[in-house]
């Protein structure tokens, strides 16, 4: 303790931080910066919810009543970037840059310019993303995926700036992941031997090189579609001796690790979350890092189980069907890890638990129609079909999402110094448990009755699951207001939050005042 | 297996609805018609029970410990955080799972991918919003529209049984012969994806994907694109009659009749009132999904025919656009998509329809020079 009143101490009379707006334009401190991710990523997740409502509600009844086709497509694919580039992602580069320094006992992240920059850059490229909507033309419609030659000889003008932002979005994202593995690797505190650090730390390194490996990828298939576009290239031009489902190949080789980008850093935080509501530690750490480095290694080679329906050679299939089977095995032992955690522990379920444990639940619900799918030959049934979007939302919505507001609940004392409230963050937590899965679980019915996704209209079979599903998630957006509600309040103010709120946490983190000081470990604190 | 796994579904399907029992509220995927998708039934259906006894395994532990394990006075947490033989039990017995569902499923893949021996070659092309059936052996072809109605699906009337899964000329088929699928698409990717027959193939602008399939029982079995293909990817179904052999041959004798009858039409003197009738339909089945009825087209992506340049100056560039389409854009080369008649019938009521009246037209003679010039 000695070490934090000396960092507060100091923070008194040396440098806080700068008043007025020029504070977050140009502010190199890990703790604003973290702010300054989370609050953008919050924005993102409100527009692409409603944009998801957009979608729900035209389709909460079979016929065309509140938008046309074209706009919906841009609806979906709009949702799908925004919610994939702008929340998730946003928000994990926020939570590690307010908590790896506090977590590894660093006084900030290593490059705290480049930390500015890769900030600042994701309102330009979403400004510039996000224009496209009022563009003529209107915005990208042909799906995240992009697949070409929709998106390239088939595209709306406004491709050109989509790319540009993609462009910029991954130049923010890699200078983030750069920053992690530096501040990982050089500035932990002494006696903080790899083995020792906490698993938020562990995912989160990991996931930095799986960014730093992918990100390039996807900048690559976006320029080669900016030359199919402006520069007469057929890379993706079946007509000009290019290849369309190389696109896919590239798409994939980037999109799949992608999918862990957004669940790895959501592991560790839970692999915190569970131990300390249970009063025990985490079960079996080692396996934990173990099985998360095998999830990335196997997250390389299994991309093309996104492209069973594209013709592959069937050695082709059953490689990418064994591979992706095998990722089961990793993902099994984290979730038998956390239950072992819970188990003859002292449990007791305030938010940031009950985020958790649904969190457990709902991602096992998730891993398990990912095992199906591996399954190529069901996966012709399920390919592009609805039961496809409900797996990848059971795995984001409460994988993802979960994951953060778990992290946002336990780490908010932290953060503002206040306890939340209590009873509006149980509530928050049961509206969207009850609409999120009201919103998804049908949609598993619908994929396996046949409908497919990303069709503005439906036969009239699948009239009544999918307004059970509107509901559902008409609910779930509705009460992410209250998240909003909550986080204000807890800023503003409410009961004083000690330097260590919860009885069951461990980590350095909890050895700083809350609300945590503008500076910390000025002098790196002793790990035995 | 499959036997069970029909059980096992009516049991799930009681299990998770006990009060809602109407028809609609259907809850799995249903076995099929053909052999590939009764085996992807039973493949689904094992799987998914396998998901169930583990979930009930591991959410079973977890409720035990969320109910049991709960905070009291005096409880004390226990402290363990390791135990290898339990870790090494978790990672080798999945693992088994996985080898044992592993096993079925190479099985069904192997069998799927046998496209020898088929009876009958139909090649399938995806366009934008429409599916084209070439019979290769009996040289003809056709498209297959969506029939459904814009005042169905802009709700100014009652919508009818099949809307949206209804198109003007649906795929034929003879059952229990193997029929050889050879799908591709002319613009950007399609799928063509018929559930009863777990027969789901990509179609890709310049590759041919195979696949295959033999329907065992009569009947009319309804799919739909299945890849983002554009504004319409929500309307163009699919739709397959499986008839009898006999029946199957009558069609074809039949189909391949009115096709020499067609090509009989080229050399037929048209007027252009006739040409004016016939370019109406084949416009609404091939222009107006992106030029709209009315010509007012969909602009910048779709320019509008209503008083265009193209469709009231220089007759040899409407030509030239209708028969090798726009590279770069959107608009195909109808050339090898309509015959002779449809494309003098098209631009000929392009010319005149809408306020254009040109007066103008070009005959079917003249296309068919048109094209053998280049």
């Amino acid at each position: 303790m000695s070490a934090v009143a000396d960092t507060h101490a100091q923070d008194d009379h040396h440098h806080g931080p700068a008043k007025g707006f020029s504070r977050w334009l140009l502010t190199t401190n890990h703790k604003d910066i973290g702010t300054m991710y989370l609050i953008f990523s919050f924005t993102m997740f409100l527009l692409g919810g409603t944009m998801a409502m957009v979608i729900r509600a035209e389709l909460f009844q079979p016929g065309l009543q509140i938008v046309e086709p074209e706009f919906f497509n841009q609806m979906t694919t709009m949702h799908g970037l925004i919610m994939v580039f702008g929340a998730v992602m946003p928000a994990f580069v926020g939570l590690a840059n307010w908590m790896i320094p506090l977590m590894v006992g660093a006084p900030d992240m290593a490059l705290p310019r480049m930390n500015n920059w890769s900030f600042w850059l994701l309102p330009c490229a979403f400004l510039i993303l996000v224009s496209t909507l009022f563009m003529e033309g209107g915005a990208p419609n042909f799906g995240w995926t992009f697949y070409a030659p929709l998106s390239t000889t088939y595209g709306p003008p406004s491709t050109t700036f989509f790319i540009f932002a993609v462009h910029i979005m991954g130049v923010s994202s890699i200078m983030g992941a750069i920053n992690v593995i530096a501040t990982i690797l050089n500035m932990r505190a002494p006696g903080m031997t790899l083995m020792k650090m906490p698993l938020f730390v562990w995912t989160w390194l990991i996931t930095a090189f799986l960014l730093i490996a992918v990100m390039p990828v996807l900048a690559g298939v976006v320029t080669m579609m900016l030359m199919d576009i402006n520069f007469g290239t057929s890379f993706f031009d079946a007509s000009g001796g290019g290849d369309p489902v190389l696109f896919q190949h590239v798409f994939w080789f980037f999109g799949h690790p992608e999918v862990y980008i957004m669940i790895l850093p959501a592991f560790g935080a839970v692999s915190h979350i569970i131990p300390a509501f249970s009063r025990k530690p985490l079960f079996g750490y080692a396996s934990m890092v173990y099985a998360v480095g095998a999830i990335a290694l196997l997250s390389f080679v299994v991309w093309a189980h996104h492209m069973f329906t594209v013709g592959i050679p069937i050695a082709g299939q059953l490689f990418f069907m064994y591979a992706t089977m095998l990722i089961a095995v990793p993902t099994g032992v984290k979730v038998f890890n956390w239950v072992a955690t819970m188990f003859r522990g002292s449990l007791t379920f305030e938010a940031p638990m009950l985020f958790a444990v649904a969190f457990v639940i709902l991602f096992t619900i998730g891993g398990f129609s990912g095992l199906m799918l591996a399954i190529a030959p069901a996966d012709f049934q399920y390919h592009d079909t609805y039961f496809v979007v409900a797996h990848f939302h059971y795995v984001l919505v409460p994988g993802a999402i979960f994951g953060i507001f778990a992290s946002a609940y336990f780490w908010l004392p932290k953060w503002t110094g206040h306890m939340y409230d209590e009873t509006l963050g149980k509530t928050h937590f049961w509206l969207s448990f009850i609409g999120m899965n009201l919103a998804f679980f049908p949609m598993h019915f619908l994929g396996l009755a046949g409908m497919p996704r990303r069709i503005p209209d439906y036969a009239l079979q699948f009239a009544d699951f999918n307004m059970v599903s509107s509901i559902g998630a008409f609910m779930f957006g509705a009460s992410q207001i209250l998240f909003l509600v909550i986080v204000v309040k807890c800023v503003k103010g409410g009961e004083k939050a000690s330097a260590q709120p919860w009885d069951g946490a461990e980590g350095l983190e909890w050895t700083v005042p809350s609300p945590a000081p503008y500076h910390t470990f000025a002098t790196p604190p002793e790990v035995k | 297996m499959r036997v069970h796994a029909k059980r096992a579904g009516v049991l799930l399907g009681g299990l998770m609805t006990p009060a809602l029992s109407m028809a609609d509220w259907t809850l799995n995927m249903s076995p099929g018609v053909t052999g590939t998708s009764n085996e992807i039934f039973s493949l689904h259906m094992t799987i998914l029970w396998i998901c169930v006894a583990i979930g009930i395994v591991v959410f079973g532990v977890m409720f035990w410990s969320i109910f049991a394990h709960r905070k009291s006075p005096g409880r004390k947490p226990a402290n363990f955080h390791e135990n290898t033989l339990v870790e090494i039990l978790w990672t080798i017995i999945p693992l088994v799972i996985l080898v044992v569902m592993a096993i079925p499923a190479t099985a069904t893949l192997v069998d799927m991918y046998d496209t020898s021996e088929a009876d009958v070659d139909i090649k399938v092309t995806g366009y934008q919003w429409r599916w084209k059936y070439d019979y290769i052996d009996e040289e003809f072809g056709y498209f297959s529209n969506i029939t459904t109605s814009d005042d169905e699906i802009y709700n100014r009337t009652e919508k009818t049984e099949n809307y949206l899964l209804e198109v003007d000329n649906p795929m034929v088929v003879p059952v229990g012969a193997k029929i050889r699928l050879l799908v591709t698409a002319n613009d950007v990717i399609h799928s063509w994806w018929v559930p009863a027959f777990g027969v789901k193939k990509d179609a890709i602008p310049g590759f041919v994907n195979e696949t295959w399939t033999r329907v065992d029982e009569p009947g009319i079995y309804r799919g739909q694109c299945t890849e983002l293909c554009g504004v319409k990817h929500g309307f163009m179904p699919v739709v397959v009659k499986a008839v009898p052999q006999d029946e199957y041959d009558a069609w074809v004798a039949e189909q391949k009749e009115a096709a020499q009858r067609e090509r009989e039409l080229t050399e037929k003197d048209w007027t252009l009132e006739e040409l004016m009738a016939r370019g109406e339909k084949a416009y609404a089945s091939a222009c107006a999904a992106c030029h709209q009825a009315d010509g007012s087209g969909a602009p910048p992506a779709f320019p509008a025919l209503k008083g265009s340049k193209v469709t009231t100056e220089d007759m040899q560039a409407h030509l030239d656009i209708v028969v090798n389409g726009v590279s770069g854009t959107a608009m195909q080369a109808f050339g090898g998509q309509l015959s002779e008649v449809d494309l003098a019938a098209v631009i000929t009521y392009e010319r005149n329809a809408w306020g254009n009246d040109t007066g103008e037209m070009v005959t079917p003679k003249e296309v068919f020079e048109f094209k053998n010039q280049e």
